[in-house]
């Protein structure tokens, strides 16, 4: 067991976790944020995708120890309230949501795609994507949703989520 | 009367939840003081138990229960009662429940499995389902049956006939077709949560047929019927193997009977490639017999089912499979046997196309090869045996609405070949297909109930049996309703997932939904409507003939100005004396009848078509294929959400394309090899193609608002489009699925010995 302290979606936390146990199990056991799914628990599905300091992992890889003294965002941390960011408007707008397991996991990945790249071409788009595994929509509809909300939001995606007003609380 | 919101595109009614992340599936659901189960399961493919020591186990600080099979009734499971819950005696296949362990927490349980010592005896087992049924084959999977076969299937036309036209034929194609192992990998794994309370049970449990299920659960516990709550949670994709009653979950429930706790089990993916039902593979001997000009004149397919250790769905497939053969074209002669054989495998169940994928590559590769036989041209050959509109099938399936000329000649249309790079070679390939798209009796029932209620403030609630598993009937359903009440869709509420609150249904298979459930909520509504428009005719002093529903009001229709709004017509029903509820119900059962013992009868109220264009570049040098767009045409009947649609032609498409090139589950001794998602490969977003969906409407009089179903339709002929392009741009004529780059580069080289000699 030990002690970490981490920032997950605007809001510290702190606790204990056992060398064992994955950033996945933390945030969906410990926090209850179940937004974020086990799809295979090994790293190859992408239903479980978060953003660690900008950047999108696999959190069931990820060792919870890993994560002291850094940025976690989840799905939960992306909607203002009732006000959904951009992509999330988009998934649905372009029939990108089937199931829905993989959705959170996809829409991290665009995230952290679209705060790095905003504005892709589509071939970027797929590589982004490559390790979000989809079973329902064979990604076309995926792939226009990321499309349209990098129309939609532009440049300004990037500030776009709860981080933004944690800051100013 | 044009509609205002059926044939519109509309979000998913629960994309919202979705998309942040709020719905709720079987892992994330708990309870207060529950229990995580697992499985222990067997390791060996044939053994017999000789004992099994669970006392450590029990002494586990944190387990609350160990079962095995001398702690449970013993009740029999299963199609044809030839499985257990938990084994007694024997294991047949890797991955049959032998134990089952309650615990305070999931390491806990995972622990105790590791501490009970099963001893077994190994037995010979079979893998190979030819072997199974060799005559000197001395492994019997289920002793008590004497053989391995579990079932046969026979249908044939006029003997004599069917002999006197193969003699006549010019050309008789005779070609040996096998289909892989392959699982649906449903995003979400399976998993149910049991909660015993009182001699009542609720299970939540991610089935895409509640009802049936219900029975199913019954037979396996004991448990009254009237005593199980079916919930179900947001399933994550289902494809059909949802459709079975699982083993685990009946240990689930024996656990949570012991330890009077809510316990829970979630397959880990390792599980759900071993354990969860996949798509059948078979053997397909068939035989295409046509005249010089290619017409049709024959058709006998030979067909050999791994049903792996126990009955599953997989074991019903061949009488989808059939109708294929029998139907898909005008045939005018035709045999069919299939044979149901268990080996040490898993067991196979149901997978989107119910197997009609497999069907459809042999006769679809076939119709290609007839083509290039006779020099004729693909789509040719396929539009002068289409199926039209009034057939009678030799099965006496009855067709009604048909577009499948047009789909036909619409796949094929946007593909053009375009030169080549050095060292690539570029192909296009057609394939159609042919599937219920009216329901399927396949029980004496295939009906569903529905209840539409409005409540004063104008909001309708839609209590239906349907179930949605992703593919988005919820949506649908809500379109229907609000377009009966001149509603928006937002006013329009479902439920659907508690069998305490929902009218009995079939269950979500056989692309059924749509088209049943559609029509039972349009009923329902159409109940509620009448008996709006009744009240709203009084009030506003007009004929009823002459009301509209339109925008949360009843309008008269050359006065729009004369309106009252709806929720207001409610109230009035309300607040008086011997006042009424607004409350409609349906129960629609299609006009179909089920097939008799010669699988003769019009299963289906309606036939979809449909017809996949692939264009494909094959690298010379590695054996490579890239898909490069696919054209995919449905006739949809009418389509009710065009958006939706779209959805489905993608994703069958996809998945399609995965059964075509990368996917295969292999077995070693019955262990899936691949259990994982490196090994086994579904395409990812870089791997997929341009999908073009083009939507073909005929207007099927049956369906609600002229609907079809098109969920399993779309995944169908994508195989033998793909096999059929590869052979278009190479010469290489692939029978065997996956189409691997060796494969391709194994025939690529004959061809190149060929030459040289």
């Amino acid at each position: 067991m030990a002690l970490i302290s981490f920032m997950i979606n605007g809001q510290p936390w702190k606790g204990q976790v056992e060398a064992h146990e994955t950033l996945l199990d933390l945030i969906r056991d410990k926090l209850g944020l179940t937004g974020t799914k086990k799809g295979c628990d090994s790293g190859e599905c992408g239903a479980c995708t978060v953003i660690l300091n900008g950047l999108s992992v696999n959190s069931c890889i990820v060792p919870a120890l890993e994560v002291e003294g850094k940025e976690v965002l989840t799905i939960e941390g992306l909607s203002r309230g009732e006000v959904l960011h951009p992509i999330q408007e988009a998934f649905i707008s372009e029939g990108a949501v089937q199931c829905g397991f993989c959705t959170p996991g996809m829409i991290m990945s665009t995230k952290a795609l679209l705060d790095s790249n905003p504005h892709p071409s589509k071939q970027e788009i797929r590589q982004a994507l490559a390790g979000n595994l989809c079973r329902c929509t064979g990604y076309g509809r995926i792939v226009a949703a990321v499309e349209k909300a990098a129309k939609m939001g532009g440049d300004d995606l990037a500030g776009n989520d709860s981080r933004e007003i944690s800051d100013k609380v | 009367m044009p509609e205002m919101i059926v044939g519109k595109s509309a979000t998913k009614y629960d994309a919202f939840a979705k998309v942040i992340g709020e719905a709720q599936y079987i892992q994330d659901l708990t309870q207060p003081r529950m229990l995580w189960g697992k499985i222990l399961r067997s390791s060996l493919p044939h053994a017999r138990i000789l004992n099994i020591d669970t006392s450590k186990a029990e002494k586990l600080l944190g387990v609350k229960a160990v079962l095995t099979a001398k702690d449970l009734p013993g009740r029999r499971i299963g199609f044809g009662n030839d499985n257990e819950v938990l084994k007694r005696n024997k294991v047949r296949c890797v991955g049959d429940e032998i134990a089952a362990v309650a615990a305070v927490d999931e390491a806990t349980a995972i622990e105790a499995m590791s501490l009970i010592k099963v001893e077994f005896e190994p037995l010979t087992a079979v893998f190979d389902p030819e072997l199974a049924m060799a005559e000197n084959c001395n492994v019997l999977v289920h002793e008590s049956r004497g053989s391995n076969l579990s079932l046969e299937y026979h249908f044939e036309t006029d003997e004599a006939a069917l002999a006197a036209s193969l003699d006549q034929a010019a050309v008789v194609l005779e070609d040996r077709f096998t289909l892989p192992f392959v699982t649906s990998s449903a995003m979400a794994t399976h998993g149910c949560m049991a909660l015993y309370r009182n001699g009542e049970l609720t299970i939540w449990t991610p089935t895409q047929v509640p009802f049936l299920y219900q029975h199913e659960l019954m037979m396996a516990t004991g448990i009254p019927g009237n005593r199980i709550r079916v919930i179900q949670p947001t399933i994550g994709g289902g494809f059909g193997a949802k459709l079975d009653m699982y083993p685990y979950e009946a240990a689930c429930v024996h656990l949570s009977m012991v330890t009077g706790l809510p316990v829970k089990i979630v397959f880990t993916r390792e599980e759900e490639f071993q354990a969860s039902r996949p798509r059948q593979p078979m053997i397909i001997d068939l035989v295409t017999a046509a005249d010089r000009d290619g017409h049709l004149l024959a058709r006998k397919a030979k067909v050999i089912c791994d049903n792996g250790a126990y009955n599953s769905w997989g074991s019903t497939t061949p009488f989808v499979g059939m109708q294929t053969i029998s139907s898909l074209y005008r045939v005018p002669n035709v045999r069919y046997d299939a044979q149901i054989v268990y080996t040490n495998n898993p067991y196979s169940g149901a997978m989107r196309g119910y197997g009609n994928p497999q069907h459809t590559f042999a006769v679809e590769s076939h119709m290609d090869m007839l083509a290039a036989k006779l020099g004729m041209d693909p789509l040719t050959v396929r539009l002068i045996n289409a199926n039209q509109s009034g057939d009678v099938t030799p099965q006496k399936m009855k067709i009604t609405s048909c577009a499948f000329s047009e789909t036909l000649r619409e796949a094929g249309k946007e593909l053009g070949s375009l030169p080549s790079e050095p060292g690539k070679l570029r192909g296009k390939g057609i394939a159609g297909l042919l599937h219920v798209g009216g329901g399927a009796r396949v029980y004496r029932s295939d009906g569903c109930g529905a209840v539409v209620k409005l409540d004063d403030m104008g909001r309708a609630v839609l209590l239906t049996g349907a179930t949605d598993m992703g593919q988005g009937s919820d949506t649908i359903l809500t379109q229907i309703v609000a377009e009966v009440l001149g509603l928006e869709i937002k006013d329009v509420k479902v439920i659907n997932n508690d069998t305490n609150l929902t009218p009995w249904d079939v269950g979500s298979h056989a692309s059924r939904t749509t088209f049943i459930a559609g029509n039972a909520a349009k009923i329902a509504a159409e109940k509620v409507r009448s008996q709006l428009i009744t009240a709203a005719a009084q009030i506003l002093n007009a004929n009823p003939d002459q009301l509209l529903l339109r925008n949360k009001r009843i309008m008269v229709e050359d006065a729009p100005e004369r309106f009252v709004d709806i929720g207001k017509i409610v109230r009035s029903l309300h607040f008086k004396q011997d006042g009424k509820l607004l409350v409609g119900e349906a129960f629609y059962d299609p006009p179909t009848e089920m097939q008799d013992n010669q699988f003769l009868g019009n299963v289906s109220a309606a036939y979809a078509f449909g017809a996949h264009g692939v264009e494909v570049e094959v690298d010379r040098a590695t054996g490579v294929v890239k898909v490069l767009k696919v054209a995919a045409a449905h006739d949809v009947g009418k389509a009710i959400n065009p958006l939706a649609i779209q959805g489905q032609i993608e994703g069958g498409c996809a998945m399609g394309l995965g059964y075509a090139l990368s996917e295969e589950m292999k077995l070693r001794e019955g262990r899936v090899i691949n259990a994982n998602f490196l090994d086994y490969r579904l395409l990812t977003a870089v791997d997929i193609p341009e999908i073009e969906g083009i939507i073909v409407e005929s207007d099927e009089q049956e369906g609600p608002f002229g609907a079809k179903g098109i969920g399993e339709a779309c995944c169908i002929p994508t195989g033998a489009a793909v096999a059929n392009a590869v052979y278009a741009a190479t010469g290489v004529r692939i029978k065997e699925l996956p189409i691997t780059p060796a494969k391709v580069l194994e025939g690529l080289n004959k061809m190149r010995s060929t030459f040289d000699t």
